[in-house]
């Protein structure tokens, strides 16, 4: 079936010749599979424009260096690419990477649990919607590092003070997610699951919570980038000694004035939260073209 | 063969088996449904009673907004009647809406394994009962299939085959052709009464196209507008195979049609 041509059903005696024929004629009809698309092409098309990005920047970034505007902090981007190609041998950075992600993965995994469990149980009890629905959305808006003093006041200068605002940023993205999955079921396919004999648990386990699950990895998505947020907010606020992460670096960076070395800081921060977005990206890609989302050769 | 009613009883069909105890009549008695309160209040079906014996496969023709599909939900228990009563005799009821309603997440086959699974069947009948709906509805070889990589014929035959999966001895199907082109519906009108006839399925069918209905249907029930009543039942008695542009069904589409008219200048 590579062709993506479907055969002509079976000889059926039974069936008057025309009907076959139009059975036949209406699976032409059908869209075809996306999916023959080569893979390499994709990966090409998507690659291409990025390269193309980082070119610009490289370039306006050289232009603005070579102008001599405040050129003796301001380093062009040959220095601070060998900076951070220098920085890339040593134990330092990789130690700090490793503290930083360590945070990102415990911070964002307890937010996708609460976040979960928090939009579980509103999405499910109506009286608690309204009441619990409009809190989360305030503290969607509130910007998450205003939680710090509040934070370390609570838990001191620790790991738990910026766990404790990743969560509050991050969590509230991820229920609302949910939430929002929850309630846009499609009214008709609700009713078809109903109608099918699906009832409470596997209402939910068979429709709802596969129905809901763009909104979910939407959700997802953003409570990554609030995390992601809250964590260098955090990490430049909550300076805990021995502890090398990027936030240090950072900080550190800021105190000896050593601009080339921060700005390869920030480098490897950007290359990190998008590298995480992306993929994010894929999953909603994958959902899109499963569910027959994406446009049609688009 | 033209039998006028009044809005109250359309229960005596001389034809039908006593159905007191028949698993699949559908009996609907002085019902009504009014949606809203007050003065936006609005009376979709007023004292419907009919009642359909079990095999019978009965259209229901009417104006936009006779309530048809008002009737069918309330059949199927998604909604409940302002008064009056509905009762299916214990018998289990399939729906099929004019949208395929496919879970776009779940292959053809998934969706159809879905509805055995709801029943509790086992994953190796479930796998066997799938292949056999998706052979009646002619799909062989497209289980793999998502429902967006399907033609919108095509994807009411794997709603078909859902419907059927459920076993149950009611049908009722809203519009489930409407949205097809005319050759594809012909198609499945074919395939419809190929379907029907190999099983004791009462089948409760909405549609606005009076030649579909005549086409069909055993019975062809007329539904004024606003509120919908029953104003008048035609029994069909043309033989299978019926063509939709036969002389007999063209013949009685435009009596069942001139009725319809002089109720919408009303």
């Amino acid at each position: 079936m590579s062709t993506g041509v479907p055969m002509p059903p079976p000889v059926d005696k039974k069936t008057p010749g025309y009907v076959q024929r139009l059975t036949y004629l209406e699976s032409l009809e059908a869209p075809s599979d996306p999916r023959s698309r080569r893979t390499a092409a994709r990966v090409w098309g998507g690659l291409w424009p990025v390269g193309l990005a980082i070119l610009i920047v490289l370039a306006v970034w050289q232009l603005i260096h070579v102008s001599g505007w405040k050129s003796q902090i301001f380093p062009g981007p040959g220095a601070t690419l060998s900076n951070l190609w220098h920085q890339l041998q040593t134990g330092l950075l990789w130690h700090a990477i490793a503290t930083t992600a360590q945070r990102a993965i415990l911070g964002f995994g307890l937010s996708v649990l609460i976040g979960a469990v928090i939009g579980a149980v509103v999405s499910r009890i109506k009286p608690l919607r309204a009441a619990v629905g409009s809190l989360i959305t305030g503290l969607q808006t509130l910007p998450s590092i205003a939680w710090f003093p509040f934070a370390i006041i609570l838990f001191g200068i620790s790991t738990t003070a910026i766990l404790f605002v990743i969560v509050l940023g991050s969590a509230p993205s991820v229920a609302n997610g949910l939430i929002a999955g929850v309630d846009y079921t499609p009214p008709l396919l609700l009713k078809a699951g109903k109608m099918m004999g699906l009832r409470r648990l596997s209402l939910y386990r068979y429709l709802i919570l596969p129905a809901s699950l763009p909104a979910f990895v939407a959700g997802l998505k953003q409570g990554w980038a609030f995390a992601w947020r809250s964590l260098m907010a955090g990490e430049l606020l909550v300076i805990i000694a021995n502890q090398p992460s990027l936030g240090v670096l950072l900080s550190t960076d800021q105190d000896q004035a050593d601009m080339a070395s921060a700005t390869a800081i920030i480098i490897v921060i950007l290359v990190l939260g998008v590298l995480v977005d992306q993929l994010f990206g894929l999953a909603d890609g994958a959902i899109r073209r499963r569910w027959g989302l994406a446009g049609q050769g688009s | 063969m033209v039998r006028q009613v009044n809005s109250v009883t359309v229960t005596d069909r001389s034809a039908a088996p006593p159905a007191e105890d028949l698993r699949g009549t559908v009996r609907l008695a002085r019902v009504s449904k009014v949606f809203g309160r007050g003065s936006s209040a609005v009376r979709a079906l007023d004292q419907v009673s009919l009642e359909v014996p079990p095999g019978e496969f009965t259209c229901l023709i009417g104006a936009s907004g006779c309530g048809k599909s008002t009737l069918l939900s309330l059949v199927a228990g998604l909604e409940q009647p302002t008064s009056g009563e509905v009762s299916t005799g214990g018998a289990t009821v399939a729906f099929m809406f004019q949208e395929p309603a496919l879970f776009p997440w779940l292959t053809a086959a998934g969706n159809v394994e879905l509805a055995l699974r709801a029943r509790g069947l086992k994953k190796a009948e479930r796998r066997e009962r799938t292949a056999e709906l998706l052979e009646t509805v002619r799909l062989t070889g497209f289980g793999g299939k998502r429902p967006h990589q399907l033609s919108g014929g095509m994807r009411q035959r794997v709603a078909l085959a859902r419907a059927l999966a459920q076993d149950a001895d009611v049908l009722l199907m809203d519009e489930p052709f409407g949205a097809l082109d005319a050759m594809t519906r012909d198609v499945l009108h074919d395939e419809l009464d190929r379907i029907c006839g190999g099983r004791a399925l009462t089948v409760l069918f909405v549609t606005h196209n009076v030649r579909e209905a005549v086409r069909l249907g055993d019975r062809v029930i007329v539904l004024s507008s606003r509120p919908g009543r029953v104003i008048a039942s035609y029994d069909v008695p043309i033989e299978h195979p019926r063509r939709i542009d036969s002389a007999p069904v063209a013949e009685l589409a435009a009596q069942v049609t001139d009725r319809l008219r002089e109720e919408m200048s009303r």
